[in-house]
């Protein structure tokens, strides 16, 4: 039994790559510099605004937050997230509308498998693993702080 | 006739009673019903729910409805067949699965992942040569919404997707295979697949890794059959895409196998360039569709006289793509000849 | 005025930068997520991204690195006030806000929406 790589299977992989057609990179890089730095655009001004109504700095913030959460996930619900990510790529992942629309799709996509064993389920399906990662390493990071901190006092 | 006087060499198998094409039929979905083929589907449908509460639903719905539409076409009734034959892409392959339940045939459900029409045919067809059934019908399906929720991501996720991907086919195909004579195309000959890897893991880029299992089958159908690819007027790939079918045609060079004009794949064929579709069809659906929407009407009319049916198959599953297997490919060969 | 432009720009190349990862690697989308929030949170806690902040605004928050900032950010705060309790809860406590309303608005979208095929 053979499941490792033979030198047949190294030419083969030659060939594929030499045959498989590659992505747009100047336009497909362009497009996501465009949309990615459109969305941050849109929070810098909700934040401006936010803070012309005297809204407290931190408050300012999370109006943008929560007004990107919005319109992404009505974005997704009306489907049209989906064909802004078809055109932008990470423009359009990596923001924070992006994660929304994460959780909103797959809450979406598995309301026929239940409320709970679906929507409920599924929404953490992309999500899960960024909170995860993310909220871990604030711990850890936390922890380090901790301890640097009493052996610094110390 | 004894066993070793059908069989050829190590997969091949002559069909002496040369099982008949008695009907066939073809529903597609509406990429499919406005790509190269337009004008050949039975029926294109619009919504691809169909009016259904699930596209799980939906799916299963089109494959008894085109197996109804394959029957009445030639006024056969579902008691007088002897069996259903077919598969799907779904976990357990339930559309095929709850499609029996509705037609209340006796039914052999078959995985072959995107293989599967050609893995009927080629069963089918020796059921009746061997003289067990009069009448079998072979169908197979596939619906895009479906297969996406299964193994890629949410249809209303902005995912992203290389551009040597494929495009899941929404389409279902069946062909009613039968003892009687007098009908034009027959079942000449089968050549069983083996499974091939060679190490592919990109599960984007299907077409690389079933490419080489089509080579390998066509080799040995050539060589166990003793004939040339000159042989045939037309040899056809499953769902290679244009990625795997050029692959493909390297790798048959390699082997000495001249195709000159007489190569199509349907993956290739099903959708139009510029239907920016990635590299093409996949899906059981899209030999499926391809087949029985196009290239049965092409052989019942004399225009081709000796096809080669190959469809391919990628044999992975989300969980193996997740533990980071290697893709296993799988192409069946069924000789169709006019008499 | 070119403050905005900051904003555009930063956030535009932290975009592209995810872009050439979906290129050229075959990490996908959901594993360049979890990627860039990681590493949000250990530049954030190395104390190199509040001057991205500071120099290009909604441009280094909005982009997922920016909720790794808030993690990171949230948690060293919390545990300068409480001690050890805050490296537990300071991270979770700062993203409160945009997780909830996600998961709500989430929900609230699945009951009003039916996804539909692709174009």
């Amino acid at each position: 039994m053979n499941y490792g790589k033979t030198s047949k299977h190294a030419s083969y992989d030659e060939r594929v790559k030499r045959l498989s057609p590659k992505s747009e990179k100047p336009m497909s890089l362009l497009k996501a510099f465009a949309v990615g730095g459109g969305i941050c655009l849109l929070g810098q001004l909700i934040r401006d605004a936010g803070l012309v109504l005297e809204l407290e700095e931190d408050a300012a913030a999370l109006l943008s937050t929560f007004s990107l959460v919005f319109l992404s996930a009505l974005l997704t619900g009306l489907g049209v997230y989906d064909k802004l990510g078809r055109f932008a790529g990470a423009g359009s992942i990596v923001p924070i509308t992006g994660f929304a629309n994460s959780m909103v799709s797959p809450a979406m996509e598995f309301k026929r498998e239940g409320y709970i064993t679906g929507v409920g389920a599924k929404m953490f399906v992309i999500a899960g693993p960024v909170l995860v990662y993310g909220i871990s390493s604030s711990v850890l990071v936390g922890l380090i702080y901790f301890f640097l901190r009493i052996a610094f006092k110390g | 006739m004894s066993v070793s006087s059908k069989r050829r060499g190590r997969q091949s198998y002559l069909l002496p009673s040369k099982p008949r094409v008695k009907s066939f039929a073809a529903i597609a979905g509406k990429k499919e019903g406005e790509g190269p083929l337009r004008g050949l589907f039975d029926i294109v449908i619009a919504d691809d729910t169909l009016g259904e509460k699930s596209w799980e639903r939906a799916e299963s719905r089109m494959l008894e409805d085109v197996i109804r539409l394959c029957l009445e076409k030639k006024e056969l009734s579902p008691e007088s067949v002897d069996a259903f034959l077919g598969g799907d892409l779904l976990n357990q392959i339930v559309s095929a699965s709850f499609a029996a339940r509705q037609l209340g045939v006796p039914f052999l459900g078959l995985y072959g992942a995107c293989s599967t029409m050609a893995e009927s045919l080629l069963i089918g067809s020796m059921l009746i040569d061997g003289g067990f059934a009069q009448n079998v019908v072979c169908a197979t399906c596939s619906h895009f919404s479906t297969a996406e929720r299964q193994y890629r991501f949410p249809l209303e996720m902005g995912s992203v997707r290389p551009p040597y991907a494929q495009w899941t086919v929404t389409g279902a195909g069946a062909t009613a295979l039968t003892a009687e004579q007098g009908y034009p195309i027959a079942i000449e000959s089968l050549t069983l697949g083996a499974v091939v890897d060679y190490n592919q893991n990109d599960e984007n880029n299907m077409g690389a890794a079933m490419a080489p299992a089509a080579a390998d089958t066509l080799r040995s159908h050539l060589a166990e059959m003793n004939r040339g690819a000159d042989y045939y007027d037309l040899i056809v790939t499953g769902d290679l895409g244009r990625v795997g079918q050029a692959l493909f045609e390297e790798l048959c060079a390699e082997h000495g196998i001249e195709l000159g004009g007489r190569y199509l794949d349907c993956g290739s064929e099903i959708f139009a360039p510029e239907q920016n579709l990635y590299s093409g069809g996949s899906g059981c659906g899209c030999s499926a569709l391809v087949l029985n929407g196009k290239l049965l009407k092409e052989m019942e009319r004399g225009e081709r006289r000796r096809m080669l049916f190959m469809a391919t198959g990628a044999l992975l599953s989300p969980t193996t793509t997740l533990q980071g297997e290697s893709i296993p490919g799988i192409a069946h060969a069924v000789s169709l000849e006019v008499c | 005025m070119m403050m905005y432009l900051k904003v555009f720009a930063v956030g535009g190349l932290i975009c592209a930068a995810g872009q050439l990862l979906l290129i050229y690697t075959r990490l996908g989308s959901a594993k360049i997520l979890v990627l860039f929030v990681t590493l949000g949170v250990f530049l954030s806690a190395l104390g190199l991204y509040q001057p991205l902040v500071d120099f290009a605004g909604a441009g280094a928050t909005v982009p997922l690195p920016g909720f790794g900032h808030l993690l990171a950010k949230g948690a060293l705060e919390a545990v300068r006030e409480d001690g050890l309790a805050g490296a537990l809860t300071g991270g979770t406590a700062a993203a409160a806000g945009g997780i909830a309303a996600a998961i709500a608005l989430g929900y609230a979208v699945a009951l009003l929406f039916t996804p539909k095929t692709k174009e």
